[in-house]
């Protein structure tokens, strides 16, 4: 362990907020604390708060971090908001609505930008997650880019996913596609005190309970909060301590873990993996030739590809085994 | 001030980011105008960089924490209240004491000429007044504040 390591795992942070920021930097010196860091983690309870833009995840953020302040529990808060697509640049403006919390030591809030990154989340947000895991904070908070339809990147990473609605934001048949509707632990109907409340709540409650749920599956609730004045907050955490209680039941968290690690490693291996294909390509001289072969389609990415990969693991290093004794898994020859 | 051509941002090739810019962009202080600052926030921004924007009324503490937290490279502040002469020299000195003199600050605002000077004495690195343009602030960031190594 170095010296960043120790003093993170101390509480101290700064050495925390500095060695985030490398991870979002790309600073390969940090992977190598952060691999030292991991063993530390996977004591923290990771609560994801999803929705549209402007549906109150912010401000949501800010009362559930209240109320479990109450409790003694420390909070680190992730909050993510677009870069734009121009010039690279963002604004992170989720502390506005969480500067109550600012003089708090027991909360650290730290704010990313997308940089190019769909699904939701940054392509730091697990890694970041991980450094305030092993800081010791107890709760951590997840809040996603003001997200559409399909950004679930969040329903892997956190234990709890509240996925929040507004009213008035379209008819039935939203209700009923695919996406971010699916990926919800909790729902909560914010901003509750506007027209048509009802009739969103009864639609996420149809959508509901025309899923099919197993014996001792959990079953989502339909939440009514205004986030803005603390209303259904209490109530709301009461769903979440459940379902805190429901994911630590027998099989269920290793179930959880498991997948995180999934992603965790598919991630991390489809960042590395690209950038070694391509960077081996260009060293040896043959990625401009490709892609003038492409431009002038003499040749196919697809062939290109295929060839690429078939050339690029070696799986027996990892397990000893020779080469070819994996079966199934996309190799084929 | 916002160029649409794509360059850099959305990232095609896998390579290793550089460090971006982070600035903390607040408003300390009891004055409520904020137009200032959200269009500095804006322009910074379409610059690159990416800007924490923290709000209206913050201490001096809550500056300088969520800089910490948010481990900025500098901090642009708006003051038209009157009370920079105890503002910026506040910020200084929780600066110094959380080792963070590598943090850039500079503000700008309702300002008179002669506080100006001293308040570079003690640390501020730039003021800046009315009739300054966005281009200036944004080539001021852009010249001295670079992402910490």
């Amino acid at each position: 362990m170095n010296a960043a390591g120790r003093e993170i795992l101390a509480g101290n942070t700064r050495a925390a907020a500095r060695l985030m920021r490398d991870l979002d930097d790309e600073i390969p010196a940090a992977i190598r604390t952060l691999k030292a860091l991991y063993r530390h983690t996977g004591r923290a309870y990771i609560l994801g708060v999803t929705g549209a833009p402007g549906a109150g995840k912010s401000t949501l953020v800010n009362r559930i971090t209240t109320h479990l302040r109450k409790r003694g529990l420390s909070i680190g808060i992730v909050a993510i908001d677009p870069t734009s697509p121009f010039s690279g640049g963002a604004i992170l403006g989720d502390r506005i609505r969480m500067q109550q919390h600012a003089l708090d030591e027991g909360v650290f809030i730290k704010s990313l930008a997308t940089r190019g990154h769909l699904g939701g989340l940054s392509r730091s947000t697990i890694d970041i997650v991980n450094v305030m895991d092993a800081m010791g904070k107890d709760v951590i908070l997840i809040e996603t880019v003001g997200v559409g339809q399909d950004e679930v990147e969040i329903v892997k990473v956190a234990h709890t996913n509240l996925v929040l609605v507004v009213p008035g934001l379209g008819d039935d048949i939203q209700a009923i596609k695919a996406g971010i509707l699916e990926i919800a632990d909790i729902f909560v109907i914010n901003k509750s005190d506007r027209d048509g409340a009802d009739k969103a709540r009864r639609e996420i409650e149809t959508m509901v309970s025309m899923s099919n749920f197993k014996e001792g599956e959990w079953k989502p609730p339909v939440l009514s909060a205004v986030a803005a004045t603390d209303k259904g907050t209490v109530e709301l955490l009461e769903a979440v301590d459940r379902h805190h209680e429901y994911i630590y039941q027998e099989g269920n968290l290793f179930r959880y873990r498991r997948e995180k690690a999934r992603v965790e490693l598919v991630e991390i291996l489809k960042t590395r993996l690209i950038e070694k294909a391509v960077s081996d390509l260009d060293a040896n001289g043959l990625l401009e030739p490709l892609l003038a072969d492409m431009a002038k389609k003499r040749k196919d990415p697809y062939t290109i590809s295929e060839k690429v990969v078939d050339h690029s693991f070696a799986f027996h290093l990892l397990n000893g085994r020779k080469p070819g004794s994996t079966k199934g898994k996309g190799r084929r020859r | 001030m916002a160029t649409a051509k794509g360059k850099g941002a959305v990232v095609a090739t896998p390579k290793r980011a550089a460090r971006k810019i982070r600035i903390l962009v607040g408003k300390p202080g009891l004055d409520g105008h904020d137009r200032g600052a959200k269009i500095i926030a804006r322009a910074l921004r379409d610059a690159g960089v990416e800007v924490i924007y923290t709000g209206l009324h913050q201490t001096p503490e809550m500056i300088v924490s969520a800089a910490a937290q948010e481990d900025v490279d500098g901090i642009g502040l708006s003051i038209l209240s009157g009370a920079h002469n105890y503002l910026f020299p506040r910020i200084i000195q929780l600066l110094r004491e959380k080792k963070m003199d590598d943090v850039v600050l500079f503000g700008g605002g309702i300002i008179p000429d002669d506080d100006i000077p001293k308040l570079v004495k003690k640390g501020v690195d730039r003021v800046f007044t009315p009739g300054t343009t966005i281009q200036e602030i944004v080539d001021y960031v852009n010249e001295r504040i670079r992402p910490r190594q």
